[in-house]
């Protein structure tokens, strides 16, 4: 696959399709890909790495690249698709200035899990069909790919590519039985205080880095509430009970209807919450009170918290809904 | 800082009776910025308003606040007072110290504390307020009618004869409505059909006036002065201005066993009709849920036999797009459907019948040409009971707890006419109470009872039973305390009114506000009773609550001069409080348009100088003041917090948050 994306990246960039191309290059661990513009196919050569940690979604990128001269190419996995697709929605990217080349995926990993699975000092690791070959300090050694992929990409809601110029691989389907909503469910059989336990036991980790604020394709206001130094919340470190209490709620609430389930903001996290729990559980209300919809799977449906039509629900049922949880 | 004076004013008791006014002005004296702090009887009365200049004068005040009744009530004139004093009218708040707080209250301390915690989160407003200067909108000089009944042809016509063009939307095949089912009318028993079928004819021969017939509203955006209705025209089956009316299809149609609407169901009609003799337009209507042409493609009876070629089978709904200045409702009422009361045996006797039907059984165009005869077998009643008030000031569920206001007197005109054509019968009317305040109402009721010698009882019926052809009736006399066994030959239920079904969602439609029984409410129950709160939208007949003819003509032709005095200003002043989006903030989403029920946001690419002298382009979202209604909708709707509304900015709103919980 990696072979095939970087003769695709060169090709666009020396028929003159584009002149830069948005792609993955390895950052400080070989694991740790980071997005990267190239411009030459030395640096392609060189620098582009596809492969099982290849995670980061570029949507977000082109609200950028898009404004700059000249057109980009980016390789969109079929979750960033929905990504690019809400942005478009929002009139955040220039769409004539980006040549989306999709990619078929069936799911990224995660190098936790691998650790997980007993590897220490490892130095590299190869797919081989369902199997991961793993290099360590300490010899070689195997797991099966599905032990190790990332949370994300087991409750995976898609493997179709929603939007693209060209493609590389056959894509699949939209996963009817995903079960991304099931720890969603658990939560909300949990009591109060239980679920309250759950979350001031995981949001109390946060450092406030800001990173899933950074990462969200959601994000893209022009001055962020969180960096605006007169709302009085705009501190860089967890300075008090705000990123306990209100922070992640107060994003969550924002991307509501917006959010397209992508996860980047559970794997950015540096201290592994699973933020993308909040988001889920306002898209299984919205599928329940407003309908089934699910951002950025089309360019028309109109955002259910953005749309009124006389059979929505009553704020009543809302309440009635909080009464028999609470 | 802003100089602000505080007014409290006592409203009679109205305030000061609950909230000690002294003490409200002695706490908000200390508040930051408020520079004079005053009490007096009667704020809004010349003296109080002299006082408010005079302080403005003495003080130098930037900012009004002023402790009273609601915005609703006064805002406007308190505006103009400080207006008057040279201040921008937008520097005033207004602390609704009266609705929302002493007319709830009855603690006179809670009352006062409550009151000081309302003046200062007006006072921590209005240090954010900012001068605003209204502009204007113009107006579309013609007016939307819905409703083609006698409230909608009135108003349509005063409206016409005003020289403005007016539309009826109707969504029957005629307009008429109810009144042209009824046989005579009190309480002068003159033929409502003698009276109304002029009205109608004269709307349809205006020149002004047009009539859109079996159509009804589809959507409606704008605002007052600028409605944009679009209007979806049924297919009829039949080209309107071709048909003659001359009626042969509704001969020749074989669907004979429909039944007849105009009749309630007593008799039938075909599939191709007229609903009556002098329907406007008088033009046939397939009924497509039964032409068999339509279902299956076999017949075309009607098109063979129309000489004029009319029938046209694949017509199709057409959609109407129109601008209006103003919007009349009128969409009237039905009697309620009578499931629920199987004490009467209404399902299961078809000579118990409402006093609708009965008007039907009683008119000459009715199914028995107007002798009254027993829809079961044909034969002559000897015996008739009335019940009143059947599902009206009902308590159960299944009822309206209103008055309906007609029946008694409807009642005592069925009683009359009855024992004048048959003197043969007996007719006995129950009822919990006659009420009849109505010019020359009362000498009505007592000819019904003094000269026909109708049985008037006081109490209720408690059963019907269908029993060997006579319906027996159980009912208590409550005044002699007796029960009472009458073998009736025919049972007449005064079923309530209630609005119209199509009441509610237009109500939606026109964001006009409605009360529980779904009656549209009044923009004041005694000062502005044709006006609906949403500016624009006014009120004709029984839409706005249960109405006799009179009423109806009256209110209608109120209705109309409200309209009238829209449509001649050329210009109306605009709210300043509209929208407005922060150019630097705003990344162009689109979520603001989404919500914007007005069309007033539209999006333009800007420059904008970026780092190292390089411009950046964005779309931002841009708000036409003229078409804003300040609704707000947009503020949250937006991710970035680019779009505030002037006058009620996020600030503010967190001003007065943040002072009411201090």
């Amino acid at each position: 696959m990696q072979e095939l994306i970087r003769q695709k990246a060169i090709e666009l960039l020396e028929n003159g399709t584009v002149d830069r191309v948005l792609g993955w290059k390895a950052g400080e661990f070989f694991y740790d890909l980071t997005p990267a513009v190239f411009r030459t196919r030395e640096e392609i050569e060189r620098d582009f790495v596809y492969s099982v940690f290849s995670g980061a979604n570029f949507s977000k990128y082109l609200v950028q690249e898009s404004r700059r001269e000249g057109k980009i190419a980016a390789f969109l996995k079929p979750c960033d698709t929905y990504s690019f697709n809400q942005l478009l929605k929002e009139h955040r990217i220039w769409r004539d200035r980006v040549h989306v080349v999709g990619i078929a995926c069936d799911g990224m990993c995660d190098i936790d899990k691998i650790r997980a699975a007993g590897a220490r000092g490892i130095t590299a690791v190869e797919r081989d069909g369902d199997t991961l070959k793993i290099e360590t300090l300490y010899g070689p050694m195997t797991m099966p790919k599905a032990d190790a992929e990332a949370e994300r990409c087991i409750s995976c809601k898609s493997r179709k590519l929603v939007v693209y110029d060209e493609k590389i691989g056959e894509d699949g389907d939209v996963i009817a039985d995903s079960p991304r909503f099931d720890m969603v469910a658990k939560l909300e059989a949990m009591t109060p205080d239980e679920r309250f336990a759950f979350w001031r036991g995981e949001l109390s980790k946060c450092i406030r880095c800001n990173a899933c604020r950074d990462v969200c394709p959601a994000c893209t206001c022009e001055k962020c509430v969180f960096d605006n130094p007169k709302s009085g919340i705009a501190q860089k470190a967890a300075a008090n009970s705000f990123e306990e209490n209100m922070y992640h709620i107060i994003r969550a609430f924002h991307v509501a209807s917006r959010c397209t389930d992508c996860g980047e903001c559970t794997r950015v996290c540096p201290q592994n919450i699973p933020l993308h729990l909040l988001n889920r559980k306002f898209i299984k209300d919205i599928n329940a009170l407003y309908g089934d919809y699910q951002a950025g799977a089309d360019l028309e449906t109109r955002p259910a918290l953005l749309d009124f039509q006389k059979d929505d629900c009553e704020p009543s049922v809302v309440y009635e809904r909080g009464g028999e949880q609470a | 800082m802003l100089k602000i004076g505080v007014f409290v004013c006592w409203c009679g008791t109205n305030i000061a009776a609950t909230v000690d006014v002294e003490a409200v002005a002695e706490a908000l004296s200390h508040e930051p910025g408020v520079v004079f702090s005053t009490n007096y009887q009667y704020m809004c009365s010349q003296a109080g308003q002299d006082m408010i200049v005079e302080a403005i004068h003495k003080y130098d005040l930037g900012g009004v606040v002023i402790c009273s009744c609601s915005p609703r009530m006064h805002e406007a004139t308190f505006r103009k007072t400080v207006q008057r004093a040279g201040l921008n009218p937008y520097m005033l708040e207004i602390a609704n110290i009266r609705e929302q707080c002493s007319w709830i209250h009855k603690d006179k301390a809670e009352g006062t504390e409550k009151a000081i915690i309302l003046g200062k989160a007006a006072i921590a407003k209005v240090h954010l307020n900012a001068p605003l200067h209204a502009g204007t909108s113009p107006v579309t000089k013609r007016a939307l009618v819905i409703g083609g009944g006698i409230a909608g042809i009135q108003t349509a016509l005063d409206i016409a004869d005003a020289g403005f063009p007016v539309d009826i939307v109707e969504k029957k095949p005629t307009i008429g409505g109810k009144m042209t089912q009824i046989d005579k009318t009190f309480p002068t028993l003159d033929c409502a059909a003698c009276i109304l079928t002029p009205k109608m004819v004269e709307a349809a021969q205006n020149e002004n006036i047009r009539i859109f017939s079996y159509s009804e509203v589809e959507a409606v955006k704008g605002f007052v002065g600028s409605f944009h209705v679009t209007i979806r025209r049924k297919a009829r089956y039949v080209k309107e201005d071709v048909c003659t009316g001359c009626g042969l299809c509704t001969e020749k149609c074989p669907q004979k066993k429909i039944p007849n609407e105009f009749n309630l169901g007593l008799d039938n009609r075909r599939a191709i009709y007229i609903p009556f003799a002098q329907a406007v337009p008088k033009v046939a209507t397939i009924d497509a849920e039964h032409c068999m042409m339509l279902k299956s493609g076999k017949c075309g009876v009607c098109a063979k036999v129309c000489t004029a070629g009319a029938i046209d089978y694949k017509q199709k709904d057409q959609l109407i797009e129109e601008e209006y200045g103003a919007i009349v409702v009128a969409t009237g009422f039905n009697p309620i459907k009578l499931d629920h009361y199987d004490e009467f045996a209404y399902s299961q006797s078809p000579d118990v019948v409402t006093s609708l039907e009965f008007e039907r059984l009683m008119n000459a165009a009715g199914p028995t040409g107007g002798t009254l005869l027993r829809p079961s077998d044909g034969t002559h009643p000897h015996t008739l009971v009335f019940v009143q008030c059947v599902g009206s000031r009902e308590t159960r569920d299944c009822g309206k707890p209103y008055c309906s206001k007609i029946c008694c007197m409807y009642t005592a005109k069925h009683a009359m006419l009855c024992r004048e054509k048959y003197p043969d019968t007996e007719v006995y009317v129950f009822y919990i109470d006659v009420r009849t305040p109505g010019k020359n109402f009362d000498e009505f009721y007592r000819r019904a009872v003094e000269e026909y010698g109708v049985h008037y009882i006081k109490g209720m019926v408690g059963k019907v039973v269908p029993e060997n052809g006579k319906l027996k009736v159980q009912a208590s006399d409550l005044l002699t305390n007796e029960q009472l066994h009458i073998d009736a030959d025919m049972v007449v239920l005064a079923a309530a009114i209630e609005p119209d079904e199509s009441a509610r969602p237009l109500a939606t439609m026109l964001t006009a506000s409605m009360d529980t029984n779904d009656f549209f409410t009044e923009a004041h129950p005694k000062l502005r009773p044709v006006e609906s709160p949403t500016a624009g939208i006014f009120l004709s007949g029984t839409c706005q609550g249960p109405k006799d003819i009179p009423e109806t003509v009256a209110q209608a032709g109120a209705a109309a001069s409200k309209v009238i005095g829209l449509l001649v200003k050329d210009q109306l002043t605009c709210n300043p409080c509209v929208a407005e989006a922060d150019e630097l903030m705003c990344n162009g989403c689109s979520s603001c348009e989404k919500v914007c029920p007005y069309g007033a946001i539209t999006y333009v690419d800007k420059e904008f100088r970026g780092p190292n002298r390089t411009t950046l382009l964005r779309r931002i979202a841009q708000v036409n003041p003229a078409v804003c209604q300040g609704c707000g909708a947009c503020t949250v709707a937006c991710p970035s917090g680019a779009m505030d509304l002037k006058g009620f900015s996020t600030s503010q709103i967190m001003a007065e948050v943040d002072a009411i919980c201090k």
